[in-house]
């Protein structure tokens, strides 16, 4: 009895053992807490992964194969076949460079306009600049469609429904409020040091942007340059109100399309491509990743 | 002497001034230089339409031809003689209210996670933002497949479970809840936000809450809840606006079927203009929309001023 309320006794020299047993402790702890942090992501990720596992297995199945209970993970005979013959149903090739077109004609459009405003708005005062900032932030928070009809009558006025232009040409004008917000506050955390500096040489704030803004901001431009890929690639709203002619369809219509035509009976076609035009945002994904994360940390999106 | 110096440090200082001002005025034209772009953007595609959308609100306009001023006879018809108006209206409403907040605590959830220091992390992080990477047409139709009654594998999976699945799309009762489940396999950019957000917190907070003996739940509750209020205050704006707008999964997946229980409020929008070429009635229904978002994004704010809290305003 005695000895144990000695040893309990925090004042006497057996601290040193309760200081160790919590050291141990401590780390059990975290091994215990690591074991079911991998446990737990390991079975969401899984959850989650799991659709793409089950397009890439439909894809690759024999017709008769898609219907079988319990559905089989690895078909027997894996076959090529639904993604040629899918492709070739409609004329895929033709919407796939559809889809390329726009949208690395408006991904560029967006990342360079972006960045020029959101270098006005950077570093440069002017009296109206807080007042036009404050609506620039307002309108992010204006769903698109209250404008669409009016946008709509004016590309029609203009003789631009069934092109590109509706599609393209909206991006250069600004790029979008959140791109333009994300640049500025990027933007500001390059010192006005090395613009001066430069300035002192002779330097344009043309130059300042191009020579020193710019490639200081590669993953702000890049996460933005995702985001815009990304976004006109699923894109379906706006080529599904402006384009009409089947030759000037984007991926995004022509699956929709293929899916009437072919998605009750042949599933294993419509995952085939399917999955043949979700492969290049992925392999782009993939690509930028590194910077896009790093993007999306350095830009504070907090404000 | 002293008063010539004084005039000539006078002239020296109205110089200088207007340098100054010269300069202000320099940088003023250059700010709307670079500005232009999104100028002529905001009057010409937003601002231009928003005001004509709202003239057309009040008309009979068609995509081609003449119109003129109707009054609120659009308003009339929406909310007394159109009953796809509220059925839309309320379906949006159901997916918006219901899809969100699961949406959050599951973004933040998976970001509280991801916020662990492990080694792989990247890995886990990217197979959690993908879906958000992927969601268009084609992984809507890969969820249709999900979704198959007979032969999908969520129907699969429940009779693993001992359950009996719904006809989910096929079901009035059940479409819209698989378009939210959909919905919710799309968490990736709020999660992100929120991991962005959870990585600034700073570590010492944690551990001096640690030596005063808290627990998980009530570090995640007093300290990183209250210090990524702001980002969850984005997140639900954000998320709700998107809400509003969902259109594509039900266009895809069940054209707004079945008995128009996923016939959401963009679908009736875009029929009426797109299909019926009905710009006037299209344009009113446009902005109730906008009021009604706009009025819900006030809301928010309003009571964001009790549960968000910025560290800059010494905890208020």
């Amino acid at each position: 009895m005695v000895v144990d309320r000695v040893a309990h006794h925090p004042t006497h020299a057996a601290t040193l053992r309760p200081a160790l047993a919590r050291r141990r402790a401590a780390a059990w702890r975290h091994v215990l807490k690591a074991a079911f942090g991998y446990l737990l992501l390991g079975v969401l990720g899984f959850a989650f992964a799991l659709p793409f596992l089950w397009m890439v297995s439909t894809a690759f199945k024999e017709p008769w194969q898609t219907f079988q209970i319990p559905p089989i993970w690895i078909p027997s005979s894996p076959t090529l076949s639904n993604f040629t013959q899918g492709w070739n149903a409609v004329p895929f090739n033709r919407y796939a460079i559809n889809t390329v077109i726009i949208t690395a004609t408006a991904s560029v459009g967006t990342v360079l306009s972006a960045a020029l405003v959101a270098y006005g708005f950077a570093r440069f005062r002017a009296p109206d600049r807080e007042i036009l900032f404050t609506i620039l932030i307002s309108t992010m928070m204006l769903p698109p469609q209250v404008t669409i009809v009016p946008t709509y009558m004016l590309f029609n006025y203009l003789g631009w429904v069934d092109t590109f232009k509706p599609l393209i040409l909206p991006s250069y004008l600004g790029g979008g409020a959140f791109n333009i917000f994300l640049l500025r506050q990027f933007f500001r955390t390059i010192p006005t040091e090395l613009d001066e500096a430069a300035r002192i040489d002779g330097c344009s704030s043309w130059g300042i942007l191009w020579r020193i803004i710019m490639p200081l901001s590669r993953p702000a431009l890049a996460t933005v340059g995702v985001f815009s890929i990304v976004y006109h690639w699923n894109d379906f709203f706006n080529p599904l109100i402006y384009l009409n002619s089947e030759s000037r369809y984007t991926l995004s219509i022509g699956l929709k399309y293929f899916q009437n035509a072919y998605g009750a009976t042949q599933i294993n076609l419509l995952m085939a491509v399917s999955l043949i035009a979700l492969v290049p945002i992925l392999l782009f994904f993939f690509a930028a990743q590194k910077y896009f994360v790093q993007g999306i940390t350095m830009t504070g999106l907090k404000g | 002497m002293a008063k010539l110096a004084l005039r000539a440090g006078k002239r020296a200082q109205v110089t200088r001034g207007q340098a100054r001002s010269r300069l202000q005025q320099r940088e003023a034209v250059e700010f709307h230089f670079y500005v232009l772009p999104w100028l002529v953007g905001f009057f010409g595609l937003t601002l231009g339409p928003l005001l004509y959308s709202l003239v057309l609100a009040f008309s009979n306009a068609q995509l081609f031809g003449a119109w003129e001023f109707v009054g609120l006879a659009n308003f009339r018809e929406m909310f007394r003689d159109d009953p796809l108006f509220w059925k839309a209206l309320v379906n949006t409403a159901y997916y918006a209210f219901v899809s969100v907040p699961l949406g959050l605590v599951i973004a933040f959830l998976l970001a509280a996670l991801l916020n662990m220091k492990f080694r792989g992390m990247a890995l886990f992080r990217t197979i959690f933002y993908l879906p958000s990477v992927t969601s268009g047409v084609a992984v809507v139709l890969l969820w249709g497949w999900i979704f198959n009654p007979s032969f999908g594998l969520l129907n699969y999976a429940l009779s693993r479970a001992g359950i009996q699945g719904p006809q989910w799309l096929g079901n009035p009762h059940w479409a819209m809840p698989a378009i939210i489940i959909m919905n919710l396999w799309n968490v990736g950019v709020p999660m992100i936000i929120f991991l962005a957000a959870l990585q600034d917190v700073p570590q010492d907070l944690y551990e001096s809450a640690e030596l005063d003996g808290a627990g998980w739940w009530t570090k995640t509750l007093r300290i990183t809840l209250p210090l990524v209020s702001p980002v969850v205050f984005f997140n639900l704006v954000l998320g709700l606006i998107g809400a509003f707008q969902v259109f594509m999964q039900a266009y895809v997946l069940t054209g707004g079927g079945p008995l128009d229980a996923t016939y959401v409020y963009l679908l009736h929008l875009y029929n009426n203009a797109f299909r019926y070429g009905r710009m006037g009635y299209a344009s009113a229904r446009a902005w109730v929309l906008f009021v009604v978002i706009l009025a819900l994004t006030l809301i928010i704010s309003w009571t964001s001023r009790r549960w968000v809290y910025y560290a800059g305003e010494g905890g208020r």
